[in-house]
């Protein structure tokens, strides 16, 4: 029987279900996420199957919500709050860094918040510059928070799932130019732990480490390394906390050589951190400085030219890596 | 709109109404000697930190808590051991929390503006102004979506009225008729700032804006408190929806044990006059001798009473260990 395909969109509206039949504790609150299903359509259908009781619409207040979900989450709900878009996380920063993801270790333990908060990142959809950043930097810097960012279909169904029964506050990334994506995803009950890393492509000579909308990127990157006799290695650390750390200093101990794409920021970001643990892992197995690639340190234009010109691509991950294993 | 007066309703059982007054009494006073104590220890340099104390406001934490369940919620404040002892908190554990002692509360990780205590529905305290307001309106979702009837009580000061997720949270709670009653504690200072120069407005037509059934009570007396508390909570408790209570009373100290010079913003003469004509301790007392429920004598046999256990909370805690440096790490994540 061949594998069946899911988009991105499906895996997370399939995880979600999966869940809300599994547990009647869980519900969702956000705008438009009952009869809209999201103006990505990611929830279509779960509101007619779960009721507005569950899959709960709410004002524009996304500070108000999300802090509902924390105390609904403290007393026996298993909340997902949707964040429309990750830029809005802004608005929710008081709740989440300042509540969620200290009340159960400034209660010595007493309280927990078992919530997750679902929200994009990425560019490229000319939607400027408050609707296209990726900042999920930010909650990786907070004790107490855990940020899932899956890559595939396959990935953000299982891991979508392990969120939701995880006891702590988890931020749940997906990159919305990619809810389109298939990928194989299986109809079973599967997992995916957190803080597991993920191997996309192995190989030899650099390793590419990627998250989110960049993993793509750096497969596409692989192939174009590939025809040039580079041989790549992908590595997907799949959650920036909890970190698999020996996964991505063993991947850089083989091949000597590494890349790390990350949408977000690069000054103080993901690729920052993940230079660092390169550079303290395997410094003395290095043949080359890491390299970091990831959003310019701009505001996103609106203009296509120049928004394009803000992220990585495959082809300058593929002029990066070619100069960085020597061939110039 | 309401405005609360304290008149018993007829028909009331005198002893079981005199049980539960000397019981407030009790409870009142222990709030006080709780701080007095605090304040020694603070200036004695034994407490880290800082201690917002509560003294003067003890009727409305005693009024409200006293028209609860075990079961129902709270969240407090940065001034919020009043909050914690009127919902059944035992003080040698809070003393032991805001000494940073293992006993604590929270294991000595919280502290003073943090203590947290499932057991008697303390969601915790919140060091954010206006910071548990999400927190109490979630609380009260649950109770809806899990179809029990536990009413959840928010307490703030009029502080929090500044900030903006209060109003988010009361139209949700309004939108889905959560059984969650805000309770502003109008102390008249937002800091060092008097509330009228923050405040544009009345503070009850906030919640009448969003349809909540609101009322302002007299914060330094108990019985009044209560009579308005057991409407607004039994409404809750019916499913009829979420409500909001002000409570106008007074901070006797200043913001923190640290702020004693307060001239520039009130001044003595003030101070003097809630503490003289409108304590919440002295209005209960004279109440209780006026019915013939105590006399004097008794009175103060059980602030006699009350000193003796917070003394000796006091000894436990500071007799109590530090947590071993190795929970530093845990907790971080359930």
């Amino acid at each position: 029987m061949p594998e069946r395909e899911l988009t991105f969109a499906q895996a997370v509206r399939e995880a979600l279900a999966e869940e809300m039949r599994r547990d009647s504790h869980v519900c969702i609150f956000g705008e438009d996420v009952a009869e809209a299903g999201t103006p990505f359509k990611v929830l279509s259908g779960l509101v007619e199957e779960f009721g507005s009781g569950r899959v709960v619409d709410t004002p524009i207040s996304e500070a108000g919500f999300t802090g509902v979900a924390v105390g609904a989450a403290m007393t026996g709900m298993r909340p997902v709050v949707d964040i429309m878009f990750g830029d809005f996380i802004t608005l929710t920063m008081d709740q989440m860094v300042n509540q969620a993801a200290k009340v159960h270790y400034m209660s010595g333990g007493h309280w927990r918040v078992p919530m997750v908060m679902r929200t994009t990142l990425g560019a490229t959809r000319r939607s400027a510059a408050q609707h296209s950043q990726s900042l999920h930097a930010w909650f990786s810097h907070v004790p107490g928070l855990k940020v899932v960012l899956p890559s595939t279909p396959y990935d953000a169904k299982g891991l979508l799932k392990t969120a939701i029964r995880d006891e702590n506050p988890v931020v749940f990334f997906e990159d919305k130019m990619m809810y389109k994506l298939k990928g194989p995803v299986p109809e079973d009950d599967y997992t995916i732990p957190l803080g597991v890393a993920d191997v996309k492509r192995a190989g030899d000579d650099i390793t590419l480490i990627a998250t989110s909308s960049m993993v793509q990127v750096a497969l596409g990157a692989a192939i174009l390394l590939e025809k040039d006799g580079i041989s790549a290695e992908v590595v997907d650390p799949r959650t920036t906390w909890p970190l698999d750390e020996k996964t991505l200093i063993d991947s850089a101990k083989k091949t000597s050589r590494v890349i790390v794409l990350d949408e977000g920021y690069g000054r103080y970001g993901v690729t920052a951190e993940l230079a660092a643990v390169i550079a303290e892992g395997a410094f003395y197995d290095l043949d080359a400085p890491v390299k970091r690639m990831g959003a310019m340190h701009v505001p996103i234009p609106f203009s296509p030219p120049l928004e394009d010109e803000t992220v990585p691509t495959e082809q300058t991950v593929f002029e990066a890596a070619r100069k960085l294993c020597g061939k110039e | 709109m309401t405005t609360a007066t304290s008149k018993p309703e007829a028909g009331h059982d005198t002893a079981a109404e005199k049980e539960r007054w000397l019981r407030a009494y009790r409870q009142m006073v222990s709030i006080r000697l709780f701080e007095e104590q605090v304040n020694e220890v603070y200036t004695r340099a034994l407490m880290p930190g800082l201690a917002h104390l509560y003294s003067g406001e003890e009727a409305v934490a005693v009024g409200i808590c006293e028209a609860l369940r075990i079961d129902d919620y709270i969240t407090s404040t940065h001034r919020g051991h009043g909050h914690c002892l009127a919902k059944g908190a035992a003080p040698d554990r809070m003393f032991a929390e805001l000494l940073g002692k293992e006993a604590g509360y929270c294991r000595g990780k919280g502290g003073s503006m943090h203590i947290a205590d499932p057991a008697t529905g303390n969601l915790g305290a919140n060091a954010i102004v206006g910071g548990s307001v999400g927190i109490a309106t979630g609380a009260a979702f649950s109770s809806k979506a899990l179809g029990t009837d536990r009413v959840t009580v928010c307490f703030f000061g009029e502080g929090a009225l500044g900030q903006g997720s209060l109003y988010e949270v009361m139209n949700l709670a309004q939108l889905w008729k959560l059984p969650v009653i805000y309770v502003c504690e109008n102390n008249q200072y937002n800091e060092y700032t008097h509330y009228q120069e923050t405040t544009a407005g009345t503070i009850l037509g906030r919640a009448t804006a969003f349809g909540l059934e609101a009322a302002r009570v007299d914060g330094q007396d108990v019985r009044a408190v209560n009579a308005i508390a057991t409407q607004l909570v039994k409404r809750a408790r019916a499913g009829t929806g979420p409500a909001f209570l002000q409570c106008d009373t007074y901070r006797y100290s200043g913001h923190h044990v640290g702020d004693i010079n307060r001239e520039y913003y009130r001044s003595k003469q003030e101070e003097q006059l809630w503490k003289t004509d409108r304590d919440p301790i002295k209005v209960l007392s004279k109440w209780l001798i006026e019915q013939g429920h105590a006399d004097s004598a008794s009175l103060d046999r059980t602030t006699s009473e009350v000193r003796a256990t917070m003394e000796a909370a006091v000894k436990f805690a500071i007799a109590a260990p530090y947590p071993s440096v190795d929970e530093v790490e845990k907790h971080v994540y359930a």
